[in-house]
C-alpha cells in the first residue's frame, strides 16, 4: 500500500489488500461464512499493519499525536481484551501501590509483545506517577 | 382607588416572575471561587520555555512544580518546531487570523500546535460571539455537518430502544448513543440499539456510554463502534477524584483504536467547579488545558461546550459566549467537535434557540453531542437542549435558515411500519437467543408510544436478566447478524456487517469521520476548506429540497379543496342570485353590505371559520336591530377591504356601508372619507367572532342613523396571528384577486337564507 493521504480511505482505495490481524481476509468477511460459522471475532480484530497505515495518514495530515496513538493501537492489536483491561486498571489512580507493577507489565509488553512504544509509554507512567504520588491507596 | 388596584411593586414582576426563564439560576461572576467564564483569580500569564527541545516553563509555572496535567501537556501538545514562532506572536494578530478569510485553516492549526493553554484562551477570548461564530465555520475539520442523537427510555426497555434507534436513523442522526437508568443493563441496551440503527440504512455509529471499562468490553463485542465518554477534567483533583490519570485515558483512547472503535473524549467548561477542584480557574483556561491533553492523548476529535457542566456554565456572565470559545478551540487544535448543545442549559425555550443558532448557522462536527430524539422524561443523559418533543422545531429552524443540521423530516405513513420492523428485528435476535420473548401487546404498545409512559413491556428485572445473559452467553455481534439473516433480516444483517467490514480498514478512526452513502467522509479526504463566500461546504440543491420539507405544508390546490369542502353545507343555508348592476338609491334607512368576488362562490368560510351564510345573517340581524335595512351588492373592480367598504358607502342611500371579504376582514365606512379612513375596521378576522359580526353590523345602522356607537374593539390574547394565518390568507386573497373585472359595475345580489335559524 502506497503511504499518502491519497490511499485514504483505504475501504475504498484497497480493500483488495485489507486483512485481519490473524490474515483473514477482508474478501471472506462474508454472510455466507457467517452463516456457516467460519467467522470468528479474531478475524474481525483491524491488523497492526492497517493501523500503521492509519498512523501514516494521519502523520501525512499533521496530526502527529493522533499518528503516534496509532502506533501504539497497532502494537495493542497483539494484545489480549483481558490484557489490555488489567494494565488500564493498574493505571488508574491507587490500584498500583508502587511503580514495580507497572514496570514489571512494561517489560512483559517488551518481551512478550515486541511493543516497544507500550513498554516505554507505562515507564513514563510509572515514573510520573512516583513523582506525583499517584500511587497512594484511595479506598 | 379600590384594594384591586393596591400593590408594593410593579405587577410587570409578577409576570416576569412566572415565566419559565425564572426557574433558571443565575451566579455573579465570582473569580476567587472559580465562578467566572474569563478571568479566573488563578489564571496563569501565557508563557513557554524551551531548552534542547524541552519544556521547562509553561504558563507562569516552571518545571519542578508542573502537575501532571502540566507535565503530559509539555510532553505530549506543545509542539517545540512551533512554539517559539506561536508564542512569539500577539493574541490580537493571532485572533485576527482566525476570522480572516484570506489566512487557510491549515496555518491556523499549525500554530495552535505551538501555543499554550493559557495562550490559546488568550486569543478566542478576544472574539466576540459572532466572530467566535464565523472562526468556528472556518475552523471546523470536516467540510459537511453532521449530528448526534440520544436514544434512551426510562424503562430501559430493550423493544423501545430498538423502535427509537431505528427512528433516529431515519431522522439521519450520524450518530446514536445511548445509556442506562440502571448499569447492569448496559449490555441489553447495547444489543437492542445495535440491532434498531441497522434497520433503514447501514454506517450509523453507535456508542453505549457506560462505566470506562464496561464500555471498552461492550465494544469488543462488536456491538458499538464509536466512544465518548472518556472523560478528562482541567485540574489534577478533579481527574483523579474521576478515577483517572491522562496516561491511564490515554491507554484507553489506543485501546479504542486498537480494536477499530472511533473514539473521542470528553471535556467541558465547569465540571471542575462541579466537582470541586476548581483552582480558581477560569472555565475556558481549565477547558483549554483539557483539550490541549486530548490531542496530546492522540484523541481524533472531542465531545465539548460545556456537556454535562453547561447549565452550571450557563449561569455565569457570558458562560454561553465561553462554551462557543472552548468549541472553537477544540476545532482549532484540529480535533473533530461534538458541541454540546446536549444538557439542557435553561427552561427558556428561547435561551435554547437562541444557543443553537451560531452552531446551526456555523456547522459543526457534530452539531449536537446528544440531541435527544426520544421524549425529555426518557433521555436517561437528562433532557438535552432539543427533544423529542422539540423536534420539529429544530427542522424548522433548518428550513428556515437553509442550514444543514444534519437532519430530514421523516414521512408520518412509514413511522409505523419502520418502529415495528425494528421490534421484530429484536424480538427475532431474543428468541433465537434464548433471551426473551415479548408479547405481542408489548410489542404494540412500543410500536405506537410516543414515550415510555404509554408502554407495557418488560420490567427492569426482566431488562437487567436480559442484559446478564448477553453478557454471560458471550454473544457478539457475529451471533447477532448470523440470526437476523437466519430469521429474514437479511438487510439489516448487511447493513450490520457492513460496519463490521469498515472496522478492518480503520477509516473512521481518523478526525471528523463518519459514514454517508456508505462511504467514510472525514477530515482526511473531505476537509473543511472554507475561504470566503463561494467556497466549503454549500447546501446542495438536492439537500436543500429535503431542509425545506416540514410536515403540513399549505398550497393553493390545499387552500381550495379545504373551502370546496363547505360549499354543499353552504348551499343548503344561502342562496346568492344576481340582479345585474347595482342602481344607488336614496333610501337613508338602508346599510349596503359588499361582498368580494369569491364570497360564497369560491369561498365558504371565514379564517375564523365560520360559515358565511352565517356571518351574512349576523350582520343583517345586526343592522335590522337598529332599524335599518341591508341590501347585498357584490363588488368585481376590488376585493380589498377599504375599497369593498367604500363602494358600499357610496352606493348606500344613508351613505353608510359594510365591505367584507370571504376570510371575514370587514370595514364600516363612511362616503366622503378617504378609502384607508374608515369608521371602523375588523381586521383580525381569525378572531373575529359572529357576535361581532352582529354588533359590527349595529353600529353600521346606529352610524346611519347619524349617531356614534361605542366602536367594536376585538380584543387578542397576543397570538402571532400573522405566523398562524398570512400564508392561507395570501392564498386566499390570490384567489380573490384573480376573479376581479376592472370595468364591472357592483351588481345587486339578492339573498335568501334557506335555513330558518340557528345562528
Amino acid at each position: 500500500m502506497s503511504n499518502n493521504r491519497k490511499s485514504y480511505p483505504l475501504s475504498e482505495n484497497h480493500a483488495d489488500e485489507l486483512r485481519a490481524s490473524n490474515g483473514f481476509h477482508l474478501d471472506d468477511l462474508t454472510i455466507e461464512n457467517i452463516l456457516n460459522d467460519k467467522v470468528t471475532m479474531a478475524d474481525i480484530q483491524i491488523a497492526p499493519e492497517t493501523l500503521s497505515h492509519q498512523a501514516e495518514i494521519a502523520g501525512a495530515a499533521k496530526r502527529y499525536p493522533l499518528a503516534d496513538n496509532f502506533w501504539r493501537a497497532a502494537e495493542m492489536t497483539s494484545l489480549p481484551n483481558e490484557l489490555i483491561m488489567e494494565i488500564y486498571e493498574m493505571l488508574r489512580p491507587g490500584r498500583a501501590l508502587d511503580r514495580s507493577s507497572l514496570d514489571a507489565c512494561a517489560e512483559r509488553l517488551r518481551n512478550d509483545f515486541g511493543a516497544e512504544k507500550l513498554a516505554l509509554f507505562l515507564e513514563e507512567a510509572a515514573e510520573i506517577y512516583t513523582r506525583h504520588g499517584v500511587f497512594s491507596k484511595r479506598f | 382607588m379600590t384594594w384591586r388596584h393596591q400593590s408594593n411593586r410593579w405587577r410587570r414582576f409578577d409576570d416576569w416572575d412566572n415565566r419559565p426563564l425564572r426557574l433558571d439560576l443565575f451566579s455573579k461572576d465570582d473569580p476567587s471561587n472559580g465562578f467566572t467564564a474569563w478571568h479566573g483569580e488563578n489564571d496563569p500569564t501565557p508563557s513557554l520555555t524551551i531548552k534542547n527541545r524541552l519544556v521547562t516553563a509553561m504558563d507562569s509555572v516552571s518545571v519542578d512544580r508542573f502537575d501532571m496535567i502540566d507535565t503530559f501537556i509539555a510532553r505530549y501538545h506543545i509542539d517545540v518546531d512551533i512554539a517559539e514562532e506561536a508564542m512569539a506572536m500577539s493574541s490580537d494578530e493571532i485572533a485576527r487570523m482566525l476570522v480572516d478569510i484570506n489566512v487557510p485553516r491549515e496555518q491556523l492549526t499549525r500554530l495552535a500546535h505551538g501555543m499554550t493553554p493559557a495562550k490559546l484562551a488568550d486569543v478566542v477570548a478576544r472574539l466576540s460571539a459572532v466572530e467566535l461564530t464565523f472562526a468556528y465555520a472556518k475552523m471546523r475539520p470536516r467540510e459537511m455537518p453532521g449530528n448526534q442523537g440520544h436514544v434512551t427510555n426510562a424503562k430501559d426497555d430493550p423493544l423501545q430502544l430498538a423502535a427509537d434507534a431505528a427512528v433516529a436513523v431515519a431522522l439521519g442522526f450520524d450518530e446514536i448513543e445511548t445509556t442506562m437508568r440502571v448499569s447492569r443493563n448496559s449490555w441489553s441496551n447495547a444489543l437492542a440499539c445495535c440491532v434498531g440503527a441497522a434497520v433503514g440504512r447501514a454506517g450509523v455509529l453507535f456508542q453505549c456510554s457506560s462505566e470506562e471499562a464496561e464500555e471498552l468490553e461492550i465494544g469488543m463485542k462488536g456491538f458499538t463502534s464509536y466512544a465518548e465518554t472518556v472523560s478528562v477534567y482541567g485540574t489534577e483533583g478533579a481527574f483523579i477524584d474521576g478515577d483517572d490519570t491522562p496516561w491511564s485515558k490515554a491507554w484507553l483512547t489506543s485501546a479504542y483504536a486498537s480494536r477499530g472503535i472511533k473514539m473521542r473524549c470528553t471535556s467541558g467548561a465547569a465540571a471542575e467547579l462541579l466537582m470541586g477542584f476548581h483552582e480558581a480557574k477560569s472555565l475556558l483556561y481549565l477547558e483549554a488545558r483539557c483539550l490541549c491533553m486530548q490531542r496530546g492523548m492522540g484523541a481524533q476529535g472531542t465531545q465539548n461546550g460545556g456537556i454535562d457542566g453547561a447549565p452550571l456554565a450557563s449561569t455565569i456572565p457570558g458562560g454561553v459566549r465561553e462554551l462557543l470559545a472552548e468549541n472553537l478551540l477544540a476545532v482549532w487544535l484540529d480535533l473533530e467537535c461534538a458541541s454540546g448543545n446536549d444538557a439542557r442549559h435553561s427552561e427558556s425555550e428561547i435561551r435554547v434557540g437562541a444557543k443553537i443558532t451560531p452552531y446551526l448557522l456555523a456547522g459543526s462536527d457534530l452539531i449536537c453531542s446528544g440531541f435527544g430524539t426520544i421524549l425529555k422524561y426518557d433521555n436517561s443523559f437528562n433532557p438535552s437542549s432539543f427533544n423529542g418533543e422539540e423536534l420539529e422545531d429544530f427542522l424548522v429552524l433548518q428550513r428556515d435558515f437553509e442550514a444543514d443540521g444534519g437532519l430530514r423530516s421523516v414521512e408520518e405513513s412509514s413511522m409505523l411500519a419502520l418502529r415495528q420492523r425494528a421490534v421484530d428485528a429484536l424480538e427475532a435476535v431474543f428468541d433465537a437467543m434464548g433471551l426473551a420473548v415479548p408479547t405481542s401487546t408489548m410489542k404494540q404498545s412500543v410500536v405506537v408510544a410516543s414515550g415510555s409512559n404509554e408502554t407495557e413491556t418488560f420490567s427492569v428485572g426482566d431488562v437487567g436478566r436480559i442484559s446478564s445473559a448477553i453478557q454471560q452467553k458471550g454473544i457478539t455481534i457475529l451471533d447477532v447478524i448470523k440470526v437476523l439473516h437466519q430469521r429474514g433480516f437479511r438487510d439489516e444483517a448487511e447493513n450490520l456487517l457492513f460496519l463490521l467490514r469498515l472496522k478492518l480498514s480503520g477509516d473512521f478512526l481518523q478526525t471528523s469521520a463518519l459514514i454517508r452513502d456508505q462511504k467514510v467522509l472525514s477530515a482526511v479526504n473531505r476537509p473543511n476548506q472554507y475561504l470566503g463566500p463561494g467556497t466549503g461546504y454549500r447546501v446542495s440543491a438536492e439537500r436543500l429540497s429535503e431542509l425545506s420539507q416540514i410536515r403540513g405544508e399549505l398550497d393553493k390546490d390545499a387552500v381550495i379543496t379545504g373551502q370546496a369542502v363547505y360549499a354543499a353545507s353552504e348551499a343548503k343555508k344561502i342562496s346568492y342570485r344576481d340582479l345585474g348592476d347595482y342602481i344607488p338609491s336614496s333610501e337613508p334607512k338602508e346599510v349596503v353590505v359588499a361582498i368580494s368576488p369569491a364570497f360564497g362562490t369560491r369561498l365558504f368560510q371565514t379564517l375564523a371559520g365560520h360559515s358565511l351564510a352565517d356571518v351574512l345573517r349576523c350582520l343583517g340581524e345586526g343592522i335590522e336591530a337598529e332599524g335599518m335595512a341591508m341590501r347585498v351588492i357584490r363588488c368585481w373592480h376590488s376585493a380589498d377591504t377599504s375599497f369593498l367598504g367604500l363602494t358600499a358607502a357610496r352606493l348606500s342611500g344613508s351613505g353608510i356601508g359594510i365591505g367584507i371579504q370571504a376570510k371575514g376582514t370587514a370595514v364600516i365606512h363612511k362616503r366622503g372619507r378617504l378609502p384607508h379612513n374608515n369608521l371602523e375596521l375588523f381586521s383580525n378576522a381569525p378572531i373575529t367572532s359572529r357576535e361581532h359580526y352582529q354588533r359590527l353590523g349595529a353600529n353600521a345602522a346606529i352610524y346611519a342613523r347619524g349617531d356614534w356607537p361605542e366602536p367594536v374593539i376585538v380584543t387578542n390574547q397576543g397570538e402571532a396571528l400573522g405566523a398562524r394565518f398570512h400564508a392561507r390568507v395570501a392564498l386566499i386573497y390570490a384567489i380573490e384577486t384573480a376573479m376581479l373585472v376592472a370595468d364591472r359595475h357592483p351588481q345587486q345580489v339578492a339573498i335568501t337564507f334557506l335555513e330558518s335559524s340557528n345562528v
